[in-house]
């Protein structure tokens, strides 16, 4: 038990040191000895839980919850008082809601319930702590040397790195609480700190757009929130004695017990991971540093969303608020990858592609099968390792290039030549066989086959995973071009960030290379605890993806031979006179610089028109799965 | 349940068979045009021809997008001919294709990038469909094994013929046939130059070739699954698909990208899903 308390209240202390601490040095020091500890720390807790299964602890409940309560007030207070500041009507009435509602919670029944197993771990869990702990820290590592180069560029904006590494570190010890806790008022503080901290980090840079989508993702996230504590008030007026505000307990009670729990904080979920019709949240929160964006779509916020779903599936499978929540997520992957063709910036493009790919885990554990459940974690698996690693290039990139368009990324490979290969292998993870990404949606679409409607499920996935194909491919294109032009700008790089993006980049080959294990050893038994039965890829074609990695290792060294070989020229120009840079003699003997751009079809799959499809459609489906609890309840 | 020896055999085989499939192709597009057409083992010339050219390059690293897409193409072939996953199979084949479009891109070169972006538009259309196809054969045969499948007596065709239909539709995009043939052609009425082919020349170009001559086989081999209850039966439906393929080729002009996404994406809404849906139906209840 004490190895999940030291998770927890660990980077809590780092975050108070940081918060005092001025000194820009002794903060790296500090971040990468933090960094260091809580990633031993999260592998330890891998080596020594893995075999036992669930486990679960007692801790008292009465002194604890009384600080959660506090602080979960103070925390009302502080934003109360930054929604009156920044004149935001509906913040505010929504805070006044969720805590009044807590209030009543506390004073109803919060003194009477006393639940005994607050804390727990199992291999789900241990999953998620290695992502927070490994990929969260490591985002935490880069953003030292990100933040000093980022107030180099931006001096118009407030240095407040104190406030920025203490949100950061108190955004990893709230996840860590978070997938610890069985008791579910416990979950939802830590989800509210999760809020909190996005929301002070989307708005670090204190301009009026940060400011504008800071809110916008609080006012989302409360909208959930407040779901989330409707389920608890629901669970306490159900059983006074506090004994279902167990998550463990919950689940086993049973869909028609746990189903509008399940329902509502599946809601909160949706809010949390960015579906539609709650995309803009996400989206807009690209405008905070790009370490920012890394750590909410990789290793905290929106894996929260889709961690609670995954948990609950059991109690959604084979109910029809699950299969309406599990449509959102359908609809949400095939139309955010639809947008996301028609972005160029960079950070868009990632944007839409993760609420797509947490779509696709959505739609998964709302349909709930033991097979779908196991495709569901390892989707959020290999998504938090490759997108931290993609979030991360983009942020090299965008500091050494000056732009974050992917039209200004042409001949990254002369650039920057080991960001770009990193970027290709991060974009192969997310897209191409034998990788990770590409196992779950082959896994999902053989599990969908045979699950109800699943028909409609697997048309979704052909046409989305053929529209992703596009996008990463072009993008992909676009760095790998050898342009006759451009110097290496790879010098000024700092050594910390090489061995994040090194990290990240072998973890990302590692997790593919070693998915048999961690499917044998994590999710696979995880996948029998809850079900009774397990799911696994057959071994014949494990052995052949791995084999098909070893090739793709193997290939590029033929690249050596080739550069000794050979003759080059200039690319066919129609045999106009061409410079060595590609410029050309145009018409009137006018020179003219060739320039090459993608495809971007805006008018078939432009953001605002295919966000007029999916939010209507998302919002009837969450209404059918409202309407589907007010059948159970009558 | 995988076999080794099959794989080995199409390794072999293979590029043989395509050649003369090329040949055949190329024979009959001549009597088609009135003219009389180069030998069948044209395309065997050609290629050991292009063996002899000087190495000439735009970049270096494009060869190695080819020598990879080559060895992609073969792998995803004898996955197929060992009885592997049909899916995986699938995978694989895309996997390959994304190598030529990357060594397109990879030469800097108007014609060639142009070219690769249209590949990956017809990579966009076709793809639906092809696994519609699996799915459409598991729904059938009961497996994703291509050993299983190939050797099903039902006869799929008759189960499947939205889906074969919606098949041979894409399979026009895939072998880059007229009105598809937007990525590249081989034929002169191409104003994109060679579109992504354009940077290539020499060894690499004749592994293009080879790689292609793969593809075929498989793409043939897939057809040859719809027919499997009868093994006669299906290389005549073999022959008739691939005729019908060059005639197409042959009466059509090329049409827009546009025109290709929307059919292509339209047959598999169509008869892809209806057909799906009667099974599901019929099938299992759902």
């Amino acid at each position: 038990m004490y190895d999940l308390i030291f998770l927890i209240l660990f980077p809590c202390i780092i975050a108070a040191i940081l918060l005092l601490l001025n000194n820009n040095r002794v903060r790296h020091a500090i971040v990468a000895l933090g960094a260091l500890v809580i990633s031993a720390g999260s592998i330890y807790l891998l080596v020594s839980s893995f075999t036992q299964g669930a486990v679960y602890y007692t801790f008292p409940f009465e002194p604890t919850s009384l600080v959660m309560f506090a602080l979960e007030m103070g925390i009302a207070l502080l934003l109360l008082y930054l929604g009156v500041r920044f004149k935001q009507p509906i913040a505010v009435l929504l805070v006044l809601i969720q805590s009044a509602m807590m209030i009543y919670y506390e004073i109803t029944w919060g003194m009477a319930v006393e639940p005994e197993m607050n804390l727990f771990i199992d291999q789900f869990s241990i999953i998620m702590a290695l992502i927070i702990g490994i990929i969260g820290s490591l985002i935490a590592v880069f953003a030292t040397s990100y933040m000093d180069t980022y107030h180099g560029h931006h001096p118009e904006v407030r240095d407040r790195r104190r406030l920025f590494f203490f949100v950061i570190f108190i955004f990893l010890a709230a996840m860590f609480g978070l997938v610890f806790s069985n008791n579910i008022p416990w979950i939802f503080f830590f989800w509210e700190i999760t809020t909190l901290s996005s929301f002070l980090l989307i708005g670090y840079s204190e301009t009026e757009e940060a400011t504008n989508n800071a809110f916008l993702a609080l006012k989302l996230n409360l909208l959930g929130g407040i779901a989330f504590a409707g389920a608890i008030l629901y669970l306490a007026s159900v059983d006074p004695s506090g004994g279902l505000l167990e998550l463990d307990a919950l689940l086993a009670s049973g869909q028609a017990v746990a189903i509008i729990p399940a329902v509502l904080i599946s809601f909160a979920g949706l809010t949390k991971s960015a579906q539609m019709p709650f995309s803009g949240w996400l989206v807009g929160a690209m405008v905070a540093p790009t370490p920012v964006s890394a750590l909410l779509h990789s290793s905290t916020m929106v894996k929260a969303g889709v961690y609670i779903i995954v948990r609950f599936a059991p109690v959604l499978a084979g109910s029809l608020a699950g299969l309406s929540i599990s449509f959102v997520g359908a609809v949400t992957f095939l139309l955010a990858s639809g947008i996301a063709i028609s972005q160029s910036n960079a950070k868009k493009v990632l944007a839409y592609s993760t609420i797509a790919n947490l779509g696709l885990i959505v739609a998964c554990a709302g349909v709930g099968t033991p097979q779908l459940v196991w495709a569901a974690i390892f989707l959020i698996i290999f998504h938090a390792v490759a997108k931290s690693l993609l979030f991360l290039c983009v942020g090299t990139v965008e500091h050494r290039t000056g732009s974050r368009d992917i039209e200004d990324m042409d001949g990254l490979i002369v650039r920057l030549p080991k960001v770009a290969a990193m970027m290709f292998i991060g974009m192969a993870g997310m897209f191409l066989a034998p990788f990770g990404m590409l196992i779950s949606k082959w896994a999902a679409i053989e599990a969908f086959i045979v699950a109800p409607l699943g028909l409609i499920f697997v048309m979704i996935l052909a046409f989305g995973g053929a529209v992703t194909v596009f996008f990463w491919a072009k993008w992909m294109g676009k760095i790998i071009e050898v342009t006759p032009f451009g110097e290496n700008l790879e010098g000024t790089v700092s050594t910390g960030k090489w061995v994040v993006l090194g990290s990240l980049t072998a973890m990302t080959v590692l997790a593919a290379l070693l998915f048999p294990l961690i499917s044998s050893f994590l999710v696979e038994p995880y996948v029998l605890s809850i079900f009774n039965e397990t799911a696994r890829l057959a071994q014949d074609n494990v052995i052949i993806m791995v084999m098909m990695i070893a090739l793709l290792l193997v290939l590029p060294l033929s690249y050596l031979s080739y550069r000794k070989q050979g003759r080059t020229m200039p690319a066919y120009m129609g045999g106009r006179p061409t410079t060595p840079d590609m410029k050309f003699l145009g018409s009137l003997g006018i020179e003219r610089e060739m320039t090459t751009k993608n495809y971007y079809f805006a008018e078939y799959f432009g953001e605002a028109k295919l966000l007029k499809i999916g939010n209507p459609l998302c919002i009837l489906l969450i209404m059918a799965a409202a309407a589907a609890l007010v059948g159970v309840v009558l | 349940m995988i076999s080794i020896l099959t794989a080995v055999l199409y390794l072999l085989l293979a590029p043989i068979a395509g050649g003369l499939i090329a040949g055949i192709d190329r024979k009959l597009t001549a009597r088609m045009q009135g003219r009389v057409g180069p030998p069948l083992l044209q395309p065997f010339y050609d290629v050991a021809k292009l063996f002899e050219k000087e190495d000439v390059t735009v970049t270096p690293s494009q060869n190695f997008y080819i020598l990879s897409y080559l060895v992609f193409m073969a792998v995803t072939g004898a996955l197929f001919f060992a009885g592997g996953d049909l899916l995986l199979v699938i995978f694989a084949f895309t996997l390959a294709h994304i190598f030529i479009v990357l060594g397109a891109y990879a030469a800097y070169s108007p014609y060639s990038y142009v070219g690769a972006e249209r590949e990956l538009i017809t990579l966009m259309a076709y793809e639906p469909m092809i696994i519609l196809t699996a799915v459409g054969l598991y729904l059938v045969t009961g497996s994703f094994y291509v050993n299983e499948i190939a050797v099903s007596t039902v006869p799929v065709a008759l189960y499947l013929p939205g889906v074969l239909i919606g098949f041979l539709t894409v399979l026009t995009i895939k072998l880059r046939k007229s009105p598809f043939d937007i990525s590249t052609s081989h034929h002169a009425h191409q104003e994109l130059v060679k579109g992504l082919t354009t940077e290539f020349s020499g060894a690499t170009l004749a592994k293009i070739e080879i790689a292609h001559w793969y593809e075929t086989v498989v793409l043939l081999g897939i057809v040859y699954l719809f027919f499997g209850f009868n093994p006669l039966l299906a290389l005549v439906a073999i022959a008739i698909t691939y005729f019908l393929e060059v005639f197409i080729d042959n009466t059509f002009s090329r049409m827009k990208w546009q025109w290709t996404m929307k059919e292509g994406w339209g047959v598999a809404v169509t008869f892809g899903f209806i057909n799906l849906a009667i099974l599901y139906y019929f099938y299992m209840g759902v």
